[in-house]
């Protein structure tokens, strides 16, 4: 199809805002799907394409309406994947914003509307749940002119619910949106901005061709990878999977690409034809790196096999989840796992217990560090017990946060900011009642409980959001926990000076509760370098004996004392000490409000 | 095999149960004295032929043994074969002159009397009947009687017990000289009504009765008693060769001979076999009334399990254990370790073995000692 009759858009919107609901309503309204067909939020659905053997979830839809094909390329939700959102929105030309009547503008609808507008996309602002009777379609409105400009009038009015105001989505679309301005003659040039795996067809690449054709059966190429393969089938989703002969410049599509391994084609790289190969790739492509670790380990160490396994299926589903073998003294054999960010941390913890059924241990996360030892040498650190001793100095990662609170609590957010390490950028109000604050801090700071924090002192009314804006210099040091005078790999932590005494002293006073007194003093130190900063001592036993044995009942006794000696198996030797797991547990979450 | 040389006898019936009991008896049913006496006589008389003709020890344990119907009493402690020690359990209320003639005139030559604690609201804490003046006329019943063999059990760490009422305790108790003292830490057992009752008090004291047990030592051992098992003491014997006034009934448990128990919930271990009666008052006077032994648990000791018990047992004494054939059943590393912290020492005996014993520390701490040890 000529690009002047097609149009490329995303739906952005903070969580519950609608985005589902309104994609269903537009799938419908074009008839798309009939209403029999029709489910509820069709795009979240896998089981249509179940049904052809094949599991892969819509990534993009066409639909024609009045003349037009327009592709509704889906974005994943969530913050730890900027990344990809921001691909997917690079895919578009245009992007709905859609915000609740109700709620108003969100932390979301704010780390959205910027990552769109950094795209260069073309904004259409649009109301939603105006049926709801605490709807305030002209206060949310306001909010998002103050937020993007332009008028508040101009802003839509819908209900994705009733389907009241969709037609005029659609119309603005063909209106407002851009046409794609590839060049058709040019030597093909697609962007991946997301893909799936497949267990039976590999690995599936969505793609938005901007210039030239490419055709089925053609060999395609990966241009920042290399990575070579065969076009098996072209095609795309209405809103079933469809083969089509060929994609042309301006369409969105799928590629089958038959690889098996999901990390050899990246999302954000540029595909072409090894026919007519393009000189250059599509800008923007970057190596996503993950920036917050964590130890990974099951809790029975009989599952570590299970655990491996089921690292290697997510992998195939989740390139940018990383692991390595990790051996703690402590929690014995796991993984070390690298996330984009701590919602990603969460869904991978929580699809490993729940889909491959594993109790896991999870230590707290911890960022990436790039150390410049005084020797020169760069090395990047993931896990503070590597953390090399002769430091030149260690950069850390930091955030821009957007936190959206009601007025009255831009006080305690910016004593909890301040307390973080955070350095205000600045804060603007969306409207009399809700101002956005923007911090930069330092993502080790947000990484553990700052969410909770945040929630508890805004009595759960801040939304929060961020994205990584690199590597920054900071004070920090690492703080070593010494048990009878042996240091404790699984406790090491990358901490900023100013918080090291209260943190060691914290660490030194947990482990001297946690810890079952010995038979002999056991000495806990909390050191940076081999300056001890903290210490306790865990007094010896004084008395440890069964007291009665008399009586021909010795069985009873021997079991006790069996008993007592598996439950020394189960505790972990750190030199002559025994440490029992829980111990570790506890200090591993001393500052995890139970989360 | 008719070469067991130690009886136990289980008379189970008590006044009523005491809170921190856990063991197996049965409150009141003066009606089932009887039946259970002669239950009791005709298990022995299926054991007989494992046992010596000449016993050294018999033990008659409850319970309350002297709470016991006299009469049935009698007939029980008459028809049982001669011993060169034998201990009857008593409970002071129990023990009037009558009784204390008694248990003489049956040929009982050691009696081991509940005191548990001289302090009367302890007393009441434990359920207790006897008031401390009872056990003092008990105690004196006794050696008018001529009894020469007394022990006293006392209990610490009981609720409320400050460590001067225990200091009190001990000397009460000394002031008494007797010829032999059990002292056992009070075990609140969890999920018991005792302990729901006590267990916040208990755990408010933890601290300071983690120290209990080295004063009931330091205090004992000081007034010329001799430590000869972690909760056991004596009287060194006479310098004329008097009696060891070791329990020898409890020592052939701890040197692990063999041993055989009779009456409900009684234990028996005879050549590497052990087998324990049904607790079960009705089933077992029944069975028994038909001639047949009683239900029984069994178990077979491997050559393993007897060396760990020769371990576990062994260690709480204060005579050195012979390593002689234990070596599969210890832990080499754990021995050179507990040696480096001296809580154990290891010499060669005058046969060209090599022995262990625990250090005075490492007898405080011999529970945990022994888990390590044991591989």
């Amino acid at each position: 199809m000529s690009q002047d009759r097609i149009r490329n858009f995303s739906i952005i919107a903070h969580i519950d805002h609608g985005k589902s609901t309104l994609a269903d309503r537009i799938l419908e309204v074009t008839d798309t799907v009939s209403g029999r067909e029709m489910r509820e939020q069709l795009l979240d659905s896998m089981d249509l394409e179940r049904e052809r053997g094949i599991t892969i979830k819509a990534q993009a839809v066409r639909v024609l309406w009045k003349g037009h094909q327009l592709n509704l390329i889906d974005t994943p939700g969530h913050v730890d994947f900027t990344y990809e959102v921001s691909r997917s929105l690079q895919a578009c030309e245009g992007a709905v914003l859609v915000v609740d009547a109700a709620q108003g503008v969100e932390a979301q609808t704010v780390a959205n509307a910027y990552l769109a507008i950094e795209n260069n996309l073309e904004l259409l602002a649009v109301v939603n749940k105006i049926d709801l009777p605490a709807a305030d379609p002209d206060g949310a409105a306001a909010e998002i002119a103050e937020l993007i400009g332009g008028a508040a009038e101009d802003v839509l009015r819908i209900s994705a619910k009733t389907g009241q105001g969709i037609e005029a989505v659609l119309d603005a679309v063909i209106e407002r949106i851009p046409s794609p301005a590839g060049t058709a003659e040019a030597p093909p040039r697609a962007l991946i901005f997301d893909s799936s795996y497949d267990q039976y067809r590999g690995v599936v690449a969505f793609v938005r061709a901007v210039d030239g054709t490419f055709r089925t059966g053609e060999g395609v190429q990966a241009m920042a990878q290399g990575t070579r393969f065969e076009a098996e089938e072209l095609g795309f989703f209405s809103p079933t999977m469809r083969a089509a002969e060929a994609l042309e410049a301006g369409e969105v599509g799928y590629v089958i690409t038959g690889l098996k391994d999901v990390s050899r084609l990246r999302v954000g790289d540029t595909l072409t034809t090894r026919e007519n190969p393009a000189a250059k790739p599509l800008p923007g492509y970057k190596d996503v790196k993950p920036m917050v670790f964590s130890g990974l380990f099951p809790t029975d160490s009989d599952e570590y096999p299970n655990l491996r396994d089921a690292l290697e299926k997510l992998k195939l589903n989740d390139g940018a989840l990383i692991y390595e073998p990790e051996t703690s003294q402590a929690l014995g054999f796991g993984f070390r796992c690298g996330f984009l960010g701590l919602l990603h941390m969460e869904i991978v913890r929580e699809r490993l217990e729940r889909e491959f059924d594993l109790d896991l241990l999870v230590t707290a996360p911890n960022v990436a560090y790039q150390v410049v030892t005084l020797v020169g040498s760069e090395v990047e650190v993931h896990n503070p017990a590597d953390m090399p001793p002769d430091i030149e100095r260690v950069e850390e990662p930091y955030i821009r946060a957007s936190i959206i609170v009601p007025k009255e609590y831009v006080g305690p957010v910016m004593e909890l900011a301040n307390d973080r390490r955070g350095r205000f950028d600045h804060m603007e109000y969306l409207s009399e009642e809700r101002a956005v604050l923007i911090y930069e801090l330092p993502l080790a700071e947000v990484v553990v409980d700052f969410y909770d924090q945040l929630k508890s002192r805004t009595r759960g009314y801040a939304s929060f959001d961020y994205d990584i804006v690199g590597f920054r210099e900071g004070n920090l040091v690492k703080l070593d926990v010494l048990i009878a005078g042996e240091p404790v790999d699984a406790l090491s932590l990358i901490i900023h000076r100013d918080s090291a005494y209260g943190k060691g002293r914290a660490l030194v006073d947990r482990l001297r509760e946690e810890i079952p007194r010995q038979m002999f003093d056991v000495p806990v130190q909390a050191a940076i370098g081999s300056r001890v900063i903290a210490r306790e001592t865990i007094k010896a036993k004084r008395k440890d004996v069964l007291a009665k044995c008399y009586g021909g009942d010795i069985t009873r006794k021997r079991k006790l004392l069996e008993q007592q000696k598996k439950g020394k198996k189960r505790m972990k030797q750190v030199g002559a000490v025994e440490v029992p797991q829980e111990a570790f547990l506890a200090v591993l979450n001393l500052n995890d409000n139970g989360r | 095999m008719s070469g067991v040389r130690h009886l136990y006898v289980h008379l189970p019936f008590c006044a009523h149960r005491c809170g921190y009991c856990d063991f197996v008896t049965v409150v009141g049913r003066r009606g089932e004295h009887g039946p259970y006496v002669q239950a009791l006589l005709a298990e022995l008389e299926l054991e007989r032929p494992l046992l010596a003709p000449r016993l050294e020890t018999v033990f008659v344990g409850g319970g309350t043994p002297t709470f016991t119907d006299e009469h049935e009493l009698r007939r029980l402690l008459s028809a049982l074969p001669p011993a060169a020690e034998v201990t009857v359990e008593a409970n002071p209320e129990t023990v009037t002159p009558e009784m204390a003639t008694l248990l003489l005139e049956c040929g009982v030559n050691r009696v081991s009397l509940g005191v548990q604690t001289f302090d009367s609201a302890l007393l009441s804490v434990l359920d207790r009947v006897a008031r401390p003046d009872d056990v003092r006329r008990a105690f004196y019943h006794l050696r008018d009687a001529r009894f020469d063999n007394i022990s006293l059990d006392l209990i610490y760490g009981i609720p409320g017990q400050s460590s001067a009422a225990l200091d009190a305790d001990i000397e009460k108790a000394l002031a008494l000289g007797p010829e032999h003292l059990s002292c056992y830490e009070l075990e609140a057992k969890p999920g018991t009504r005792f302990t729901h009752r006590h267990g916040e008090e208990l755990g408010r004291q933890a601290e300071a009765l983690e120290g209990y047990f080295e004063r009931v030592v330091e205090r004992l051992t000081e007034a010329g008693y001799r430590w000869y098992e972690t909760a056991n003491f004596c009287r060194p014997p006479q310098a004329d060769g008097g009696l060891d006034l070791r329990s020898q009934h409890n020592l052939a448990y701890w040197l692990g001979r063999d041993y055989v128990g009779i009456g409900i919930g009684a234990v028996s271990t005879v050549s590497g076999l052990r087998w324990r009666n049904t607790p079960r008052l009705p089933v077992y006077t029944a069975v028994l009334a038909q001639g047949e032994a009683p239900p029984r648990e069994l178990e077979e000791l491997t050559g393993d399990v007897r060396r760990r018990e020769r371990v576990m047992l062994g260690l709480r004494l204060d005579e050195p254990l012979l390593l002689d054939g234990l070596a599969p059943v210890m832990d080499a590393e754990a021995l050179s370790r507990m040696e480096r912290l001296e809580l154990v020492a290891r010499n060669a005996d005058e046969g060209g073995g090599e022995t262990l014993t625990l250090t005075p520390r490492g007898r405080l701490l011999g529970g945990g000692v022994t888990v390590e040890l044991l591989a």
